[in-house]
């Protein structure tokens, strides 16, 4: 039994990606819960908003490097992305004013909104396309690695190796320092609490004098920031391409769901255990096998599922949450 | 409203999993104020007048007045479906109104939004829904100082001695609370903007007799600090008691006006509207 090259193949293929990818949806999950429990719908538009801002971003990073600006070995990207955010900011807040203000004032089913979401996600999808193509992009710069296979193998010793990329350290900072801005934002600020107000009691909160566009605005920023945080790091990661930004929309409500709808403790927590389900169920596990149990020899690769069909992963999650506790794991607002 | 689909029972709208109504508004949180006009001088300092309107196309509210003085408690009683909570929600700008004028301190404020209303000195405590259930008792009376820019710590240290019961449960949830305290945390949260008038609706509603007449007590003690309170009333008797000025709604029109003494001993209202 060889443990050790067990542990370091378990944390190379599984623990370290799921972390990054888990950080992705969280952020991204975050943003979904926001509009949930302050707009009161699921905006459908939210993957799409994903793309567009990460869109803007690469070609600002473009436009950066075309001036020769660079961080050294951090990607170029990360300097765009202020400017990336405050770009698609404006876009969401456009959108709001032609879209969503016209069934805020009929006051409108909340399913209507949803509709009108799904709308908007058409448009922004073929916005993006447009600015950006439907190509695969990859955009990081700097370095690559901070702990690459070959310097650990020569420091441990071990067989198996170990990398860790500059990108997933990079998602792991920037996710972590902005939930914890966020739930500071929300919970000891007093524009915060005004959203959290804003969301338990509508009317409530104008007889506090408190203006709800106001709210609404705020809440549109703050996801679209996390959003196209989001989007970013995991372009990063893997690499841009504006189809899978959609088919990520799937992930991310399956997270906000699992962790309980318009709890965004709940939406860090369902990120983390989609993305690690996800890349669990979809890893082959006989290397492993192998280290731990050396006389037993499988004919399979032990993995459980083909990586092709890693949505099912988030679709059976969101199946079994919805049919058994509805309200997620962190009681949401759901049912 | 606009599609409810009969086919599919509005099963859109009962789906917590992609909608979120819960606190749901319904008031329309976009519309903007219009400019505050000046007043005819010599109305009392909150002058309702001639208001006619209702949620719909029918009428509710058929031309009633309701004036308030300077430090005075009123009340509103009548039968059911009177139009009182709606009174109520006229003088908030929570509806549209046809017809009619509120005046406040001197300006004509019909025009203003509800939020800017609030700024102009007016404060509500509606008769359900009235606290942020997920937030402590201390959030909700920040909640109730948003606007104040000032150091508000001594309001609310104010509000605590009113309440000494919801003072020890600052830290816990308001949804939490019996019906009592919540009651109490919800005319807390009004006071925080300092209003020149603290309108309630029902404020009694679903809570026991004896904390009922603390209530009542608590109220007149608000009174007594020079805000002018506009309440309406299922317990008429009590809330007459107490009543500098009292109004019987009835069908959207004013039936009886008269000062609180003086409606008790009227036998009219009372075979009609106190039971005797």
């Amino acid at each position: 039994m060889d443990i050790a090259n067990a542990l370091v193949a378990i944390l190379n293929f599984v623990v370290i990606p799921a972390a990054a990818y888990g950080s992705q949806l969280a952020l991204g999950a975050l943003g979904v819960t926001l509009i949930y429990g302050i707009l009161r719908f699921s905006n459908f538009a939210h993957g799409d908003t994903m793309a567009f801002g990460t869109a803007m971003v690469i070609l600002l990073t473009w436009a950066l490097q075309a001036m020769g600006v660079s961080l050294g070995p951090i990607p170029t990207a990360l300097l765009a992305l202020p400017f990336g955010i405050a770009l698609t900011a404006a876009l969401v807040l456009m959108t709001d004013r032609w879209v969503y203000r016209h069934y805020r004032r009929v006051r409108a089913d909340p399913i209507v909104l949803v509709m009108a979401s799904v709308g908007v996600m058409f448009v922004m999808n073929g916005l993006t396309r447009l600015v950006i193509g439907v190509e695969e992009i990859r955009f990081d710069d700097g370095a690559r690695f901070i702990i690459s296979v070959q310097q650990f193998k020569a420091w441990s010793g071990l067989a198996e190796g170990l990398s860790f990329r500059t990108t997933q350290a990079i998602t792991l900072i920037v996710a972590a320092l902005s939930c914890w801005a966020l739930f500071r934002f929300l919970n000891r600020t007093r524009s915060g609490k005004a959203m959290r107000a804003y969301s338990d009691n509508e009317d409530l909160a104008l007889l506090s004098g408190i203006d709800p566009e106001r709210v609404v605005r705020m809440t549109w920023i703050i996801a679209t920031a996390l959003a196209v945080m989001a989007g970013t790091l995991y372009g990063l990661d893997k690499s841009f391409k504006a189809f899978n930004y959609f088919q990520i929309l799937l992930p991310i409500f399956a997270a906000a769901i699992v962790g309980g709808l318009g709890s965004p403790t709940g939406a860090v927590a369902g990120g983390f255990i989609i993305a690690f389900s996800e890349v669990a169920v979809t890893y082959p596990w006989k290397k492993i096998a192998g280290y731990l149990f050396p006389t037993w020899q499988p004919d399979g690769l032990l993995q459980l599922l083909s990586t092709e069909y890693k949505f099912a992963v988030s679709f059976v999650i969101l199946i079994v949450v919805l049919l058994f506790r509805p309200t997620g794991l962190f009681r949401g607002k759901s049912v | 409203m606009s599609d409810t689909d009969h086919g599919f029972g509005n099963r859109g709208n009962r789906d917590a999993s992609v909608v979120n109504p819960k606190g749901r508004g319904t008031v329309d949180g976009t519309r903007r104020s219009g400019a505050v006009q000046p007043g005819s001088g010599a109305a009392p300092f909150l002058a309702a007048t001639a208001l006619r309107g209702g949620y719909g196309k029918a009428d509710i509210l058929h031309g009633c007045t309701i004036t308030v003085d300077r430090g005075q408690i009123a009340v509103i009683v009548g039968p059911n479906g009177a139009g009182k909570s709606t009174a109520m929600k006229a003088i908030f700008g929570m509806l549209d109104l046809r017809e009619g004028a509120v005046q406040l301190d001197g300006n004509d404020i019909s025009a203003l939004n509800p939020q800017d209303r609030v700024r102009a000195g007016m404060g509500f405590v509606p008769q359900v829904a009235n606290v942020f259930p997920s937030m402590t008792v201390e959030e909700n009376l920040q909640m109730g100082a948003y606007i104040r820019e000032d150091d508000f710590r001594q309001t609310m240290d104010q509000v605590y001695t009113l309440f000494p019961a919801v003072a020890q449960k600052r830290k816990q949830a308001a949804g939490e609370l019996s019906g009592g305290q919540r009651q109490q945390v919800a005319v807390g949260r009004a006071l925080m903007t300092q209003p020149k008038l603290l309108m309630l609706d029902e404020p009694t509603a679903g809570v026991s007799p004896i904390v009922m007449d603390e209530l009542f007590d608590r109220i007149i003690e608000i009174a007594r600090s020079g805000i002018s309170i506009l309440m309406v009333e299922q317990n008429a008797r009590q809330a007459l008691e107490i009543a500098d000025i009292g109004y019987v709604l009835v069908q959207g029109t004013n039936r009886y006006t008269d000062t609180g003494a003086a409606l008790l001993a009227n036998p009219e209202v009372r075979r009609t509207f106190l039971g005797g």
